[in-house]
């Protein structure tokens, strides 16, 4: 037996010497794609140029709900954040951003993309374009928050030789790096697709929104970096030179003329539904041919989807035991005007005004007459959400004054004069201090998704995060006209966004100043990430946010709609239910103001707050980056 | 409860193990550095913790300041190790113009530790608080205080406001105080003598002092200038 074994094993190891052993080992993985592979398919390129896509960079996006409700637009019910509201500011690496291992990523794509020689000559081109759409965006982001960067176009290699200096790139102007943007947007426009029905990849209209903003962004803090003349850097990193103001305002309101004259696509604003709070709404939602929204961070239901339906619903009866946490600000909510084009606080009588508390039959006259946008941004006390009524009221007021109220959701009191206990708060809250209930008095609105489902952990929502959309750029022309002094054109552009909220009075040119500008963008881009550069480009935050608490209701009420109104502190209002049987105010509503017991600092903006700090190591790493002003 | 013999092997195994262990690889910095920022000699009162000074040690490694921040009394202090530093203020952080001593090192100040040191910086405040009085009423804190315009001619900044803060600690701070008032505006412009009051409110737990300062916020500069702290006894 043993002899026979061995007998086959001294065989087998003949036979075997007989293989070729350099064929038998050297055999293509099943597992990976070479480069050569990649680059030789149109499907396969695309899906490489797709995690390009996804590492896009926004600010604010609905992924994180908390980055898109920053600056005391809202407050966070949410136990967690309380903290955002009792320090006295911000960091000064919000913001910061230094992925350049993304830019290396996208260089590199641009650098294979070219050499690829069995792709037709169309692909090619569009992909570089879509790279290079990209790669501007990614700088502009940068731009944004830490003034000029190194602006690297290619792929850089280390040589092993022990002396990376030849790696090391100093920073490029505030201004060249706006300049790339505007430069890259103008040449690949023509590369790209005019396609409105396209919103997830790059199209003309993406590449001149981006132009347009940038020229914008660029445009306003040449201007009103005037203002701050200790935020600049002797070499130009940080701040841009006065005289180039007019300059880029015209390529702002040449490319958002391009958008607005049809040249992209046929894009034009959301107005599908009658009802204009819902259909400010559902601007957001809608994604069947919505004609505004021009480029997006797509989802889609079971392969990508976004949770910010679950953050931020209705508690009371929601899919999950789940949301509530972005919580409007009452500031915010009052800057929203009434449909004759004034400012006007939102009519309480208790504490403000007359001293006598106005008595509403429906919870929701309180807010009638006002922009459309309104209902549309905020959800409102009375309101409905996926067909059922949000439950917020704060107490129960009686005749003398006091108020009966509880300290859990719903809870249940015996009101004086009765033997049975009923319901005194709502379901929804507000209970000042319990986490998820509406603490504000209000829910956010925008963005929330209404199908079935979106609130359910399992499934999630598909509302995309609009990052261009055609209001946008019809307030980006209005603003360029305007600081090129051309009003009657900015009142233009800035009315038939006013038209779409119901504001259907025009305002006139004479009408149109600074201040209307910046209300205008704060109500309309409200919650869309947009907030903070605005406040940065205009130089606005060491004035609205001074760090002055707001602490009478006057002091909140006052100069509404003023672009430096203080912003320091969100407010509450609450909804009170009258309990007086016999006589005629019963069962009607009072509002008051109300200070959050959590809201305990208030908000200073300083200078070193305008730039991202960069981070010592990144410095060390490269001696030739200057810091920013004021770190 | 019975003794056993056996329960203490493990924590003498425990013992041993840790016994060759040595508490940390270096010895801890042992060099202190104090000072204080001074206009002739006179600390100057900021905010805490808001402006900073950093230390920079050139020579190995990688590039990080050690911030020494600045108490609300002017002064500073840091733990080091023997050896060169530069002392630098952050650009354009403080209510004060730095002093350029010659054309390379500019504003900094250069340092050799060599055992505790103390080092004065002096720079040049846009204003000086004088005559600082605190008085109490029922449920009221007062104070009366000038400025002292130091900076004149083409550098001089104007006042912007001031304020009267009050809090339930020794830190007395924009972002930290039960109450403030600030004057601006009209009644401040022009101006160098200014009085102010402020309610005291609840405090819980409740107690029978607050702690009170006067600052004065210097137009485009980020920084406050302060007065002293004073304990008032309600």
């Amino acid at each position: 037996m043993k002899k026979i074994t061995y007998f086959i094993m001294t065989l087998l190891l003949t036979v075997s010497w007989s293989c070729n052993d350099e064929d038998f080992l050297n055999r293509p993985p099943t597992s990976l794609l070479t480069e050569d592979q990649v680059y030789a398919n149109d499907d396969v390129i695309l899906s490489v140029l797709g995690d390009l896509y996804n590492r896009y960079n926004d600010f604010g996006n609905t992924s994180n709900w908390a980055s898109i409700s920053n600056f005391n637009e809202a407050f966070w019910s949410n136990a967690g954040n309380y903290g955002d509201f009792q320090n006295a500011g911000w960091g000064y690496d919000l913001g910061f951003t230094w992925d350049y291992g993304y830019i290396r990523d996208i260089n590199q794509f641009l650098e294979k993309v070219e050499a690829a020689d069995k792709i037709t000559q169309a692909s090619k081109d569009r992909f570089a374009a879509e790279a290079r759409f990209l790669r501007a965006s990614y700088y502009f982001e940068m731009v944004k928050r830490e003034g000029g960067v190194p602006l690297i176009l290619k792929t850089l290699t280390y040589d092993f030789s022990g002396d990376p200096t030849y790696l090391q790139y100093p920073r490029a102007k505030e201004s060249e790096v706006y300049d790339f943007v505007i430069k890259e947007a103008e040449e690949i426009k023509v590369k790209l697709p005019a396609s409105v029905a396209e919103k997830s990849r790059a199209t003309k209209g993406a590449a001149l929104a981006m132009e347009a903003r940038a020229a914008l962004y660029a445009g306003s803090i040449a201007k009103y970096g005037t203002k701050t003349p200790t935020v600049s850097l002797p070499g130009g990193e940080v701040g841009i030179p006065a005289d180039k103001a007019p300059g880029y305002y015209t390529i702002a309101l040449r490319a958002a003329k391009e958008i607005i004259s049809g040249s992209a696509g046929a894009y034009a604003l959301y107005t599908k539904k009658p009802d204009l709070s819902e259909n400010f709404a559902a601007l957001f939602y809608d994604k069947s041919n919505n004609p505004e929204v021009i480029f997006v961070n797509d989802y889609q239901l079971k392969y990508r989807t976004v949770g910010f339906t679950i953050s931020n619903q209705p508690r009371f009866g929601a899919e999950e035991e789940e949301g509530g946490r972005i919580n409007p600000s009452l500031n915010l909510v009052q800057s929203f005007e009434k449909l004759d084009n004034t400012f006007a606080p939102i009519p309480t009588g208790t504490s403000s005004g007359s001293g006598t508390p106005i008595y509403y039959n429906n919870q929701t006259d309180i807010f009638a007459g006002r922009d459309a946008r309104l209902g549309g941004t905020v959800m409102l006390p009375g309101t409905q959400f996926k067909g059922r009524t949000v439950d917020i009221w704060a107490g129960v007021q009686l005749t003398d004054g006091s108020t009966i109220s509880g300290d859990d959701r719903g809870a249940q009191k015996t009101l004086p004069g009765t033997t049975v206990p009923r319901q005194v708060v709502g379901f929804d809250g507000p209970i000042d201090g319990f986490e998820f209930t509406a603490q504000t008095g209000f829910y956010i609105r925008k963005y929330q998704d209404p199908i079935v489902g979106s609130g359910r952990r399992g499934t999630q929502s598909e509302v995309w995060f609009v990052r261009y959309r055609y209001a946008d750029v019809l307030l980006t022309a209005a603003e360029a006209a305007f600081e090129l002094g051309d009003p009657a054109a900015a009142a233009g552009y800035m009315n038939q966004v006013r038209a779409r909220a119901g504001l259907t009075t025009p305002l006139t040119p004479a009408q149109i100043t600074f201040d209307r500008i910046v209300h205008e963008r704060r109500v309309e881009l409200a919650f869309e990430g947009l907030e903070f550069f605005d406040i940065k480009r205009w130089r606005l935050g060491q004035e609205i946010f001074d760090g002055v608490p707001i602490s009478t209701v006057s002091d909140l009420t006052s100069n509404i709609g003023k672009a430096t109104k203080r912003r320091t502190q969100p407010w509450a209002l609450w909804p009170y239910k009258v309990y007086a049987p016999g006589t005629p105010n019963d069962g009607k509503w009072i509002y008051k103001e109300k200070q959050l017991s959590r809201v305990t600092g208030s908000d200073r903006w300083q200078l070193g707050n305008y730039y991202a700090q960069i981070p010592d190591g990144i410095i060390s790493n490269n001696p030739k980056l200057v810091r920013n002003p004021n770190h | 409860m019975k003794f056993r013999y056996k329960s203490i092997v493990p924590l003498l195994a425990l013992g041993v193990l840790f016994s060759s262990c040595e508490k940390d690889n270096y010895a801890e910095p042992k060099t202190s550095l104090t000072g204080n920022i001074v206009y002739k000699g006179e600390p100057i009162g900021v905010e805490f913790g808001q402006v900073r000074l950093q230390l920079w040690q050139p020579g190995f490694g990688k590039l990080a300041p050690i911030d020494a921040p600045i108490d609300q009394d002017g002064s500073f202090s840091a733990r080091l190790f023997d050896g060169n530093y530069k002392l630098v203020f952050t650009r354009n952080d403080g209510p004060w113009q730095t002093i350029n001593k010659d054309a390379s090192t500019r504003d900094t100040t250069m340092i050799s530790l060599n055992g505790d040191q103390q080092v004065d910086i002096e720079v040049i405040p846009y204003y000086l608080i004088r005559n600082v009085t605190f008085s109490k009423e029922p449920k009221k804190v007062s104070s009366s205080f000038e400025v002292e315009k130091i900076i004149t001619g083409t550098d001089a900044r104007d006042v912007e406001r001031v304020s009267l803060l009050i809090s339930r600690t020794q830190f007395v701070s924009r972002a930290n105080n039960i109450g403030i008032t600030n004057k601006e505006g009209a009644d401040v412009a022009g101006k160098t003598s200014f009085s102010l009051s402020v309610d005291v409110p609840t405090i819980s737990p409740s107690q029978d002092f607050v702690f009170a300062r006067v600052g004065v916020k210097i137009k485009d500069v980020e920084d406050m200038i302060f007065s002293r702290v004073e304990k008032i006894q309600l």
